[in-house]
């Protein structure tokens, strides 16, 4: 306390003994973290602020919905409330309709992703170590990039028809295009530095490819895939739209044209939820694969 | 030009360099340059950056290729970059063994690990390395393949200076066991007389002095002999000021 009085003193020319630090300078302390060691109230007050994690947010719109439904402040014919939706959903189940058009949406989006991934990682590959590769594939790549997935619909269905082929091509186009994109520049992002250093090793070129690129253009690829399961969604709800008579999309076509509002939210919800699965999956590949990097962990 | 057009090699060991020329643009970095290393021998070529000396040590990793003149090298050489060039994604020991193909390798590579103090580390990851580990890491993926010729890129520049000095007696302490030519190059006039055999000093893209060195090791730590070397490298680089 004789500190403070000290330093309120303009007598700064008189020796000051190195205890007496003027109080008025703001000083940083830091001691050790014991948040970790208070574990039972720590812990609690963690799982109190975020309980679902990332799903806490919607947990928690969820919620309100539920209660301005309830209120009836939203209207049933506006958006039912999520209990609604989820009895509707059991009840579309057990009448044997909500399966099977989940199933052959799920069937398209397979089909359409593994033709849409083929096709991108082929030529990404190709672009990404081959010059002549890159000639042939990006200046299509970066047109089709540009084409919305939305506008090509009619025409495809003037190329291919109104039945499967056309709701698969469209998927895939949706998949394969970022999917091209993301792995072309993750390849020809890969460090030259570590190439050349390969190369100085003694490894040939197959270990150059296995060991360096391909590794290295990883994390890049990754960012293709979570591109390509987004859109290939996208694009399973457009197609679906056109002449189906099964699917997903032709539910929530056919409850709109009755006004049952609670079965497109049937549809819509059964749609994200395949969006967040899309993402958790990319998310555990991206811990199993990527574990070697050093990232940047948030606080 | 010159009209040196044979391929056939004219020494069976070491380095020959004869009036090598490199230009970047309008600049000559290397002008008809001169340099050879005998076998078992540790060059080191000592100069300010932007001098020529990375240049060359790329030249002679084969890296780059001259505008005129001849360099003949080894086939079987190595590199040790001044990043340690670690491959993230692999652990150390898949590091060590890059540029393996013998069904050995891995015992070869851990043997290489053990030669540099890393035992034990193989299952590593690279972000897991301190910076000394991680360049000790690429020496030994540089002497895992037992080269003839060792070139060495500033690799202990970005080094604290104690780490840097344990590098210098694990160097010392592995030219006992790998018999290959070296060649060092260094903007650290210390480091040179510690290691150095003969001592470059490059200037205006050729080979100013040189200084043969054979001093003991305790000699090259502290000494009269050490510190008129001393001056006389720092004369040489243009620092005459000191003395």
């Amino acid at each position: 306390m004789s500190d403070i009085s000290l330093a309120a003193k303009p007598a700064v020319l008189t020796f000051v003994p190195v205890t007496a630090t003027p109080a008025s300078r703001p000083r940083d302390v830091f001691l050790p973290d014991d948040s970790r060691r208070r574990s039972l109230f720590g812990t609690l007050r963690g799982r109190l602020r975020w309980p679902l994690g990332v799903y806490t947010t919607p947990g928690l719109i969820l919620i309100v919905w539920e209660i301005l439904a309830q209120a009836g402040v939203l209207k049933p014919t506006y958006a039912p409330a999520p209990t609604d939706i989820l009895s509707t959903t059991v009840e579309l189940w057990r009448d044997g309709v909500l399966g099977p058009d989940l199933a052959i949406s799920l069937q398209r989006a397979g089909i359409g992703l593994a033709i849409g991934f083929a096709v991108g990682i082929v030529a990404g590959v190709l672009g990404g170590f081959l010059r002549t590769g890159e000639y042939v594939f990006n200046g299509v790549a970066q047109i089709l990039n540009t084409v919305p997935l939305l506008a090509v619909l009619p025409l495809f269905v003037v190329w291919f028809g109104i039945d499967e082929l056309t709701k698969v091509l469209l998927i895939a186009f949706g998949a394969g295009v970022p999917m091209y994109l993301n792995l072309f520049a993750a390849i020809r992002g890969v460090d030259q530095r570590l190439i050349e250093m390969a190369r100085t090793t003694g490894a040939g070129s197959w270990r150059v490819v296995t060991r360096v690129l391909l590794p290295g253009a990883l994390p890049g690829f990754l960012v293709g895939l979570r591109f390509s399961l987004a859109y290939s969604i996208l694009g399973l709800v457009a197609a679906e739209t056109v002449n189906a008579d099964e699917g997903l999309g032709f539910l929530i076509t056919q409850a709109q044209t009755y006004l049952q509002t609670n079965k497109v939210f049937v549809g819509l919800v059964i749609y994200s939820i395949l969006g967040l699965v899309a993402d958790q999956f990319v998310r555990t590949l991206e811990r199993v694969l990527l574990r070697w990097r050093p990232s940047y962990e948030a606080v | 030009m010159t009209a040196t057009a044979d391929a056939t090699p004219r020494a069976q060991t070491g380095v020959l360099v004869a009036q090598v020329i490199r230009r970047f643009g309008d600049r000559a970095v290397l002008d008809h340059l001169d340099l050879t290393i005998d076998d078992d021998e540790l060059v080191v070529l000592l100069g300010p950056s932007g001098c020529g000396k990375s240049t060359l040590l790329r030249l002679l990793a084969g890296l780059d290729k001259p505008d005129g003149g001849r360099i003949e090298v080894p086939a079987n050489r190595a590199i040790v970059f001044q990043g340690d060039r670690l491959l993230a994604w692999q652990r150390v020991l898949r590091n060590v063994t890059l540029g393996l193909h013998e069904p050995d390798a891995d015992e070869r590579a851990r043997k290489a690990l053990a030669e540099v103090n890393l035992a034990g580390r193989e299952r590593a990851w690279p972000k897991q390395l301190s910076g000394g580990e991680a360049q000790r890491v690429a020496l030994a993926r540089a002497l895992v393949s037992e080269p003839e010729l060792v070139l060495l890129d500033e690799p202990f520049a970005a080094l604290d200076a104690i780490t840097r000095l344990r590098m210098h007696d694990l160097v010392r302490e592995l030219r006992r066991k790998h018999h290959a030519s070296m060649l060092l190059v260094t903007h650290d006039v210390d480091e040179a007389i510690a290691l150095a055999d003969r001592i470059l000093v490059m200037s205006n893209g050729r080979i100013g002095d040189a200084h043969t060195v054979q001093l003991s090791p305790a000699e090259r730590e502290a000494s009269v002999a050490r510190e008129r070397l001393r001056a006389a490298l720092l004369a040489g680089l243009g620092l005459a000021s000191q003395h």
